[in-house]
Formats: C-alpha cells, sequence, structure tokens
C-alpha cells in the first residue's frame, strides 16, 4: 500500500495554500515527518488528503487508486485524521470516546467485536487504566493519547496527525511517538506526523518532507534534509546538525546574529 | 503506578456501565408512571387512587360522571405534560448538542418569546398568519412564529463562518427583539386582551386536547428514532467540531438536519403550553449527569426526565392550593432557577480546572 500526492493545489476561496505538492511513493510501514513553519501547509495538506478541503488540482492515490474526490464516508475508512487538539468537556469516558471514533465507519449496533477492537487499542496505547475515566478528567498528555486511540482503532490504511507532540511535556512527546511506531510496525499503515520538534522528527521519521509556503522544498532521509542550508533559512534561523555521544542526529538552532542583535 | 487492565475487564467495565444506564431509565421510566398516575389522581374532587385506577383501566367502571372527570379533563392534561416535557427535554437536548453549549434550550433562544408574540398578536390584533384556522388561531401563530424563529436561527447556521457562539448571541437578540414586540402588544391591547397574553405566556396544561396529544405523539415518534438513528455522529460532535469531521461526520448537514427536527418540536410544545421554560434545560441537564453523553442513552433519558418534570410540575400545580391550578410556568422557573444557577457554578468550575 503506497500513498502518494501529485502536484497537489489546495486553498481557502480564492487564497491558495497548496501551490505545488508532489510527494512520491509513502510506503506501508513508514513514519513520514512533516516539517516547516507556521502556515507552510502542513494542515491544508492534512485536510486536502482527508477530504476536508477539496483540492483544485492534481492527484492522491493511495495503494493505486485515485482517491482525489473519494466521498469522505469512503474516505474515512481509508484515512484516519487526527486534528491539532482542542479540549473536550463532554461527558464520556475514554472508552466510549475510542467506541465513537470506531462507530462512524461500522453500522449502528454496537457489537462483541467492535468493544474488543476498542479494548485493543486502549492496551496497546497503554491506556487501558484510563478506560472509565471521564475524558474532561484527563490531563493534556493523556487527552492526545486517546485521540490517537481514536484514529488508530479504526485500522486505517493512513493515518495522518497534526502536530501531535504540541503542548506536551517531554515524556508525552516521547510516548506518544512511540506508540505511534509500534502500531506502525504492528498493522503497516503509512504514517505521516507534522511535527514542530526537528529532534524529535529526526529521532522517529523515517523520511522528512520539508513544507515552505505550500511547496516541497525537500524530501528525503532525516539525516540529508536536516543538512540541507534550507532548513535554516525555511525557519530563519542558524543551524548545525551535529551527532550526539549515542549517535543520534541533534540540530543546533539559534537565531541569525543580525536578528538576536535586533 | 496505575494497574492497566485486561481486555476483558474493560468489556466487562463497560458492559456494566451500559447495564447501569438501561437502570437509570427504567427507573426514571418508574417515577414517570408513578408521577403521571398521581398526576391523574390529583384535582378538585377526591377519589380514592384505586378508583381511579379502575376507571383508567374500564372507563365506564364507576359511571359516566367519573368517566367524564378521568378521560375527558385529568386524562389530557397528564398526557399532554408527559408530551410536552419530552417534547421540550429532545429539543433543548439537541440544542445543547449541536450548539455546543449547556444553556441552549428553546426559551433561551427565543423561540419561546417569538411564540408568546405570535398569540399576542392573535389576541390584540386577531391577526393571522395563515388563514381560516379558526378557534386556533392563537395557536397556530405561535406555531409560525415559533417555526419562523427557528428557520431563522437555522439559516443563520448556514452563513458562512457563523460559528455557535454567533448562533447563541443570534437567539439573544431575537429574545430580546421578540421580548420588545410583545411589549408594545401588551401597550395596544384592552385590558381584557392584557390578561389573555399573560394568561397564555404563563403557560398552562387546561388546553389540552386529544388532537394536540395525538399531534404530538406523532412527533416524538418521529423524532426521538431519528435522533437515534443519527446517535453515533451526534455523540462525535461532543468532541468538538473539527473531530467530528475528521472522523467523517458532515457537520453542517447534521447541524441543518437536527435544527429541523428540533423546530418542531419546540414549536409545537410552546404553542400549545405557551412559555414553559428550564424544563428543555433542566431534562438535558440531569439526563447528563445520569448517563453521560452517550446519545444513544442521553436522548431518550432527556425525554423521560423532561416528561417527570413536568408531570410532576403539574402535579405541584395542582397540590399547592386546592382547588387552585398555578400556571405550570411559573411553577417550572421557581424548579428551574436553582438548577440553572447550579450549571452556570458547575461550567465555571470547569474552566478554572
Amino acid at each position: 500500500m503506497t500513498l502518494s500526492v501529485e502536484t497537489l493545489q489546495a486553498g481557502y476561496g480564492r487564497t491558495r495554500i497548496l501551490k505545488d505538492v508532489s510527494i512520491p511513493a509513502m510506503t506501508a510501514g513508514s513514519f513520514v515527518g512533516l516539517i516547516g513553519p507556521n502556515a507552510a501547509g502542513k494542515s491544508t495538506l492534512f485536510k486536502s488528503l482527508a477530504g476536508l478541503v477539496t483540492p483544485t488540482a492534481g492527484r492522491i492515490t493511495l495503494g493505486g487508486d485515485d482517491i482525489t474526490h473519494l466521498p469522505r464516508r469512503d474516505r474515512v475508512r481509508r484515512i484516519a485524521y487526527m486534528p491539532q487538539a482542542y479540549g473536550c468537556n463532554a461527558l464520556l469516558t475514554v472508552f466510549e470516546t475510542v467506541l465513537l471514533a470506531l462507530k462512524q465507519t461500522t453500522g449502528w449496533r454496537v457489537q462483541g467485536d467492535n468493544l474488543d477492537r476498542v479494548a485493543d487499542t486502549l492496551s496497546a496505547l497503554g491506556l487501558s487504566h484510563l478506560a472509565d475515566r471521564g475524558i474532561a478528567d484527563l490531563s493534556g498528555g493523556q487527552a492526545q493519547m486517546v485521540a490517537v486511540a481514536q484514529t488508530i482503532v479504526r485500522a486505517p490504511e493512513v493515518i495522518l496527525l497534526d502536530e501531535p507532540t504540541s503542548a506536551l511535556d517531554l515524556h508525552h512527546q516521547l510516548s506518544i511517538l512511540t506508540s505511534v511506531r509500534s502500531e506502525m510496525q504492528r498493522r503497516q499503515p503509512v504514517i505521516m506526523a507534522a511535527l514542530h520538534d526537528l529532534n524529535l522528527a529526526a529521532k522517529f521519521c523515517d523520511r522528512l518532507v520539508l513544507l515552505r509556503a505550500g511547496e516541497v522544498l525537500a524530501d528525503g532521509t532525516p539525516a540529508d534534509i536536516l543538512a540541507l542550508p534550507e532548513i535554516g533559512e525555511t525557519y530563519r534561523v542558524d543551524t548545525d546538525l551535529e551527532h550526539t555521544r549515542r549517535g543520534a542526529l541533534y540540530v543546533d538552532a539559534r537565531l541569525p546574529a543580525a536578528a538576536s542583535a535586533a | 503506578m496505575s494497574v492497566e487492565l485486561t481486555a476483558d475487564q474493560m468489556r466487562q467495565a463497560y458492559a456494566s456501565q451500559v447495564a447501569r444506564r438501561y437502570g437509570m431509565i427504567a427507573a426514571v421510566a418508574g417515577l414517570l408512571a408513578l408521577s403521571f398516575f398521581l398526576d391523574v389522581a390529583t384535582g378538585p374532587g377526591h377519589y380514592p387512587l384505586s378508583t381511579v385506577a379502575e376507571v383508567l383501566a374500564d372507563p365506564l367502571s364507576h359511571g359516566v360522571r367519573l368517566k367524564v372527570i378521568v378521560w375527558d379533563y385529568r386524562l389530557p392534561v397528564a398526557v399532554t405534560a408527559v408530551l410536552v416535557g419530552a417534547l421540550l427535554a429532545v429539543a433543548g437536548a439537541q440544542m445543547q448538542t449541536i450548539l455546543n453549549n449547556p444553556l441552549a434550550e428553546p426559551f433561551t433562544l427565543g423561540v419561546s418569546a417569538a411564540a408568546s408574540f405570535g398569540a399576542s398578536l392573535a389576541i390584540v390584533l386577531g391577526v393571522s398568519v395563515i388563514p381560516a384556522v379558526g378557534p386556533l388561531l392563537v395557536t397556530t401563530n405561535a406555531f409560525v412564529f415559533a417555526l419562523a424563529t427557528c428557520g431563522i436561527i437555522l439559516f443563520a447556521t448556514r452563513l458562512k463562518g457563523v460559528g455557535s457562539e454567533t448562533m447563541i448571541l443570534f437567539g439573544i437578540a431575537i429574545f430580546f427583539t421578540f421580548s420588545a414586540l410583545l411589549a408594545l402588544m401588551q401597550y395596544m391591547a384592552s385590558e381584557d386582551q392584557i390578561a389573555r397574553i399573560v394568561f397564555w405566556m404563563m403557560g398552562s396544561l387546561s388546553r389540552a386536547s386529544w388532537e394536540k396529544i395525538g399531534l404530538a405523539t406523532l412527533l416524538l415518534a418521529v423524532a426521538i428514532p431519528f435522533s437515534l438513528y443519527r446517535t453515533w455522529p451526534m455523540t462525535a460532535l461532543r468532541m468538538g467540531e473539527a473531530t467530528a469531521e475528521s472522523m467523517g461526520v458532515d457537520v453542517a448537514r447534521l447541524r441543518v438536519e437536527m435544527l429541523i427536527c428540533i423546530s418542531l418540536l419546540a414549536a409545537t410544545a410552546v404553542s400549545f403550553v405557551g412559555t414553559v421554560g428550564f424544563v428543555g434545560l433542566v431534562g438535558p441537564h440531569i439526563a447528563r449527569l445520569l448517563v453521560g453523553e452517550d446519545q444513544r442513552y442521553f436522548v431518550p433519558l432527556s425525554a423521560l426526565v423532561g416528561a417527570l418534570v413536568l408531570s410532576l410540575t403539574s402535579l405541584i400545580s395542582k397540590s399547592i392550593t386546592p382547588g387552585i391550578i398555578y400556571p405550570i410556568g411559573i411553577i417550572t422557573s421557581l424548579i428551574g432557577v436553582p438548577v440553572f444557577i447550579s450549571i452556570i457554578l458547575s461550567t465555571r468550575r470547569e474552566k478554572l480546572s
């Protein structure tokens, strides 16, 4: 199963956000990190893939099928999209929240198989002890983890995560991305995540796509991409790519001399 | 460190939760049955409960006089209380869900005020928006204005960039507009007409009739199954609009469908009994506390709690002073105010934490 984006254009009204985005051959069981500054078009790209924004040109293919204009109802069975987190004060338990995500595509009646899938998902993400807890009582990290559970419970072919680690502490950042990677190994979906932290992106992703102003600026392995001078230009910082003593990539970023003097 | 549960333990916990919810629904249904029976059994002219029960089972068992009292006077009122309570509470529950606001209900969004204006228009000027309705002039006018107000709110949701907050503000604007128009009507009215308007607005179950009951039953028989059919998208909407959309819910369409449903329920309820505030607020709020917001349980229980509240109100309205039936609108509001305040306080606490 391969996801490909070909010369995609999209926007809102007359504002064009995605000018020309091509991301070829994202293979099953790989973790693609989408990086780039705010307003680069990361969310719009996800929404186009999820069918919430209609592309004006270009093509999206999944496993050989052209899904550019696949209706939303059919699309949500194949592609799960997790939008950026918002608070939620519903009186629902964690178990119910994950169940309702599954029930959007699996018929009206709750069947035993549905409950098994919810329980499996919660166990896989280490959330089983929260199953009975109210969603409004969770910490930010736990709530984000539940949002991830809502996407993977549907066992989709593609998982799109829009800034899954923003506003989380270090422990939860690592545990979310570790869970996502283990899901990737378990069921082999294509995973795309928009990430702001380049070091996290380097640590967890197999491939990075650098987006700027609605265009793909670079696409390749973390080691190649993070070494490019474009990284510094795009984020308007000075960067050096270093290797830590344990062999991990480390992006050392600072404000350019001119900017910090000002 | 918290202990992880096995899949079986999670399933069992969920199953017992579901069982508790059915238990809650059954308990409220039982209370409603009791309240309904006491409502029928109460009134000027004291008859033993057993006699009333026998007349209910066999209309002519105690003669024609009792048949008329129970079947023609008391029963329509008691049934109307149950049905209108359910209509208002289901409308309130769905408004709260689609507008993501715990304070939304037909009353706070101006539907009742519009209906009152429609009624006063009929009382004062004898103006009908639909010709040749005869004795149903007041009811029809109230209905049309209530429905039109829902239509305006519905139209507002279709405008681009109008979120749920704007819709609430819109409702408040409608409320004040119709309140002002109503005051104008009262200013122009004669003393006798003012008395009729005031009486209409206070809300009364005495306008009950079997035809109205039939219509209300029909509406509920359509609305509740329809809500249940849309139960999963509606529950998803409680996760927030963006999350619901990401799950494949067509939020805009769902809002329109539900608003049409709500409009009919609210307009019917208000035009039948006048201004009855807080049932649409209190019913869903109590239901939510009892069974949470899985709409499969929340909507039916809201209906039952709303029915129970109005049925109890009907009972209380007859019991305070023997021989006098107080307008139900007054009593629901007096019961409603403490609940209203507790909602405001609990929402504040949620935001603080």
